[in-house]
């Protein structure tokens, strides 16, 4: 890719500033689009840019946008997903605090495409400072005309609002991200019906990641053509990778969807801090690791999904050769346990038994039983959650037992307590 | 002077700024979170006092109050210190050396994880993730951040902030390293 765009303005003292975002270009996509397309056509172009959701799933945003229904006569909603809660992400974080206004742009330019009149951002409790650098940005917005009540001379009025998250990683899971606004215990609801069709408040609403709408900001300011051209044709247009765990060289990096894996802990994330990579998790927590083995693996959703593996977040975590997976497995399966909502029996029961046993195995009071006893609760857990949380966690605990059996196996056997994960890098 | 707290007071020092926020929402219902926040940033905790005065203000019942408090983690239901540290042990950081900082701030502070220090200045806790993974390992310290840590970082930051709690009787907190001068040396969209 010959140039940054995601991060053009990153480091650029005055990046939050409306008057620098309104001289660098910013607003202008936004203006276009009032002036001179529908709402449908600003769907239409969406679609065109074949712009797939930068949470995790990959769903095309176009399409999730052309399923709100038409002149319903009811209320609709957009909401911004910016719960960024999986382990290894950070991307949305710096976004939100170092360009908020794009971020801004991208929802104005959807909630017009949906004829959305009141959207909210969600973003977690922890997250402070973008809670304060968005906040900053709306009120900003507002007092330039960019939100309000019949922005441009159209009939398109729209008000932001920060939903403060409070603690509870399932709010990402978009049901339970609309049931918490509503003012409930984020717990996931049964799809159907979509959010596209009954969501917040029973309306129709689309939830969108924080980095699909700085896309969306970036297509209506530089074109489809600009967007396509970048990456592969099923997954175009740029894309921010967090590298963090054991690489040398970790940050955020910006580059086209298909870069093979090795190419980014290697060449862009430096290499292994020690030795040699055991192994990569290519898509945050919830991604089953790839062995060091399997580091030629393209990133993209089809190449990853071939190898029992997923996009994801795009937040790789590599672990080099100091690593244990048995121990790695453990803080897996406590964090996931930690975060279930409590609502489903093979997502609740079964991840608290899976940090039990995998915490014996790790302190030398295996039992004979216990990796077969994680393979039928994995087996349980990953077709029988309600949720993609019980689902995400088995299969990322499964693959630590696919590949790393040996591990395992040499704790239970030598009874031997792994020490590695607990020195400094 | 013993501080005045009673659902009365509570009512009467967070119906204004309940009553604005209500007005970002289409239910009462979802006024409930902020308002906990809001007694939360007054009180320092919530506790069933302060369900009954949101429960009475939103004109809700009083379990849709509870059942949000006892959901959501950042609510706490205690007093706690004046500088809560949170240490983020999740994968990332946890590969990079945080638990041997979880041992290294329980000893320097004398408390185990979830305890308030006697002087009432440190709670320690651990956090997930809190998106500081390429700068791990990393902590907060109330709202800042505090990344690339190491033992010596600690104990620089521990004596800063003993300092200065010793000497002022409000929160306030010292210069923590500001995090985007730190992430401009990281390896944002640096080709190699």
């Amino acid at each position: 890719m010959s140039e940054l765009v995601l991060l053009k303005h990153i480091n650029h003292p005055d990046s939050t500033n409306i008057e620098y975002y309104e001289k660098t270009g910013g607003y202008q996509g936004l203006k276009k689009v009032l002036k001179d397309y529908s709402p449908d056509e600003v769907i239409d172009i969406v679609k065109a840019s074949n712009l797939r959701g930068r949470g995790g799933a990959g769903f095309p945003t176009g399409m999730k946008w052309s399923f709100v229904p038409k002149d319903d006569g009811k209320a609709h909603y957009l909401c911004c997903n910016a719960d960024e809660g999986e382990p290894g992400t950070f991307k949305d974080r710096l976004l939100m605090e170092r360009d908020p206004h794009r971020v801004i742009e991208g929802m104005i330019i959807a909630a017009y495409a949906i004829k959305a009149q009141v959207a909210y951002i969600y973003i977690r409790g922890e997250y402070s400072l973008s809670i304060e650098k968005i906040t900053q940005a709306i009120q900003a917005a507002y007092t330039r005309g960019y939100l309000g009540q019949k922005l441009a001379d159209t009939d398109f009025s729209l008000d932001i609002y920060v939903h403060k998250g409070a603690g509870a990683y399932i709010c990402g899971e978009e049901t339970a991200l609309l049931e918490s606004i509503e003012g409930r215990r984020g717990q996931p609801k049964l799809k159907p019906p979509f959010p596209a069709v009954s969501g917040l408040y029973d309306c129709p609403t689309v939830i969108n990641n924080v980095e699909t709408f700085v896309c969306v900001a970036h297509i209506f300011a530089k074109g489809v053509d600009w967007f396509t051209s970048i990456g592969p044709k099923d997954a175009p247009g740029p894309r921010l990778f967090g590298l963090s765990g054991q690489l040398k060289s970790p940050g955020i990096y910006e580059l086209p969807m298909g870069i093979p894996l090795s190419e980014l802990v290697y060449n862009y994330g430096g290499g292994p801090v020690t030795g040699e990579f055991k192994a990569v998790i290519p898509g945050g927590l919830s991604a089953p690791m790839i062995p060091a083995s399997g580091l030629d693996v393209k990133m993209n959703f089809s190449d990853l999904a071939e190898v029992s593996s997923m996009m994801g977040s795009a937040a790789v975590i590599a672990l080099d050769e100091t690593a244990s997976i048995p121990v790695v497995a453990r803080r897996i399966a406590e964090f996931f346990s930690h975060e279930s909502c409590g609502k489903c029996t093979p997502c609740r029961e079964g991840l608290h038994w899976a940090t039990k046993i995998l915490n014996r195995i790790e302190h030398g009071h295996g039992h004979p039983g216990d990796i077969a006893q994680l393979e039928v609760l994995y087996r349980n857990m990953f077709g029988n959650s309600f949720c993609a949380l019980g689902v995400g966690a088995a299969w990322a605990l499964g693959a630590t037992l696919k590949h790393f059996r040996h591990e395992y196996d040499a704790l239970l056997t030598q009874q031997s307590i792994p020490v590695s994960n607990r020195s400094s890098k | 002077m013993t501080v005045r707290y009673s659902k009365e007071s509570i009512i009467a020092d967070l119906e204004s700024p309940i009553a604005d926020i209500r007005k970002c929402y289409a239910t009462q219902r979802s006024a409930i979170m902020p308002a906990l926040y809001l007694a939360q940033e007054k009180y320092g905790f919530i506790d069933e006092t302060a369900y009954q005065a949101i429960s009475q203000i939103l004109d809700v019942p009083e379990i849709w109050v509870f059942e949000l408090a006892s959901f959501y983690t950042l609510y706490n239901h205690k007093k706690i210190g004046k500088y809560h540290i949170q240490l983020c042990t999740n994968v990332p950081c946890m590969l990079c050396g945080a638990y041997d900082l979880m041992d290294h701030l329980q000893t320097r502070l004398g408390i185990q994880k979830g305890e308030t220090s006697q002087d009432g200045l440190f709670t320690l806790t651990t956090v997930e993730c809190i998106g500081s993974c390429d700068v791990a390992p990393a902590m907060m310290v109330n709202q800042t951040y505090h990344p690339n840590l190491s033992k010596e970082r600690v104990d620089e930051l521990l004596d800063q902030l003993t300092k200065a709690g010793a000497e002022s009787s409000t929160i306030e907190e010292p210069s923590a390293i500001e995090e985007s001068s730190v992430r401009k040396s990281s390896s944002i969209g640096i080709k190699p």
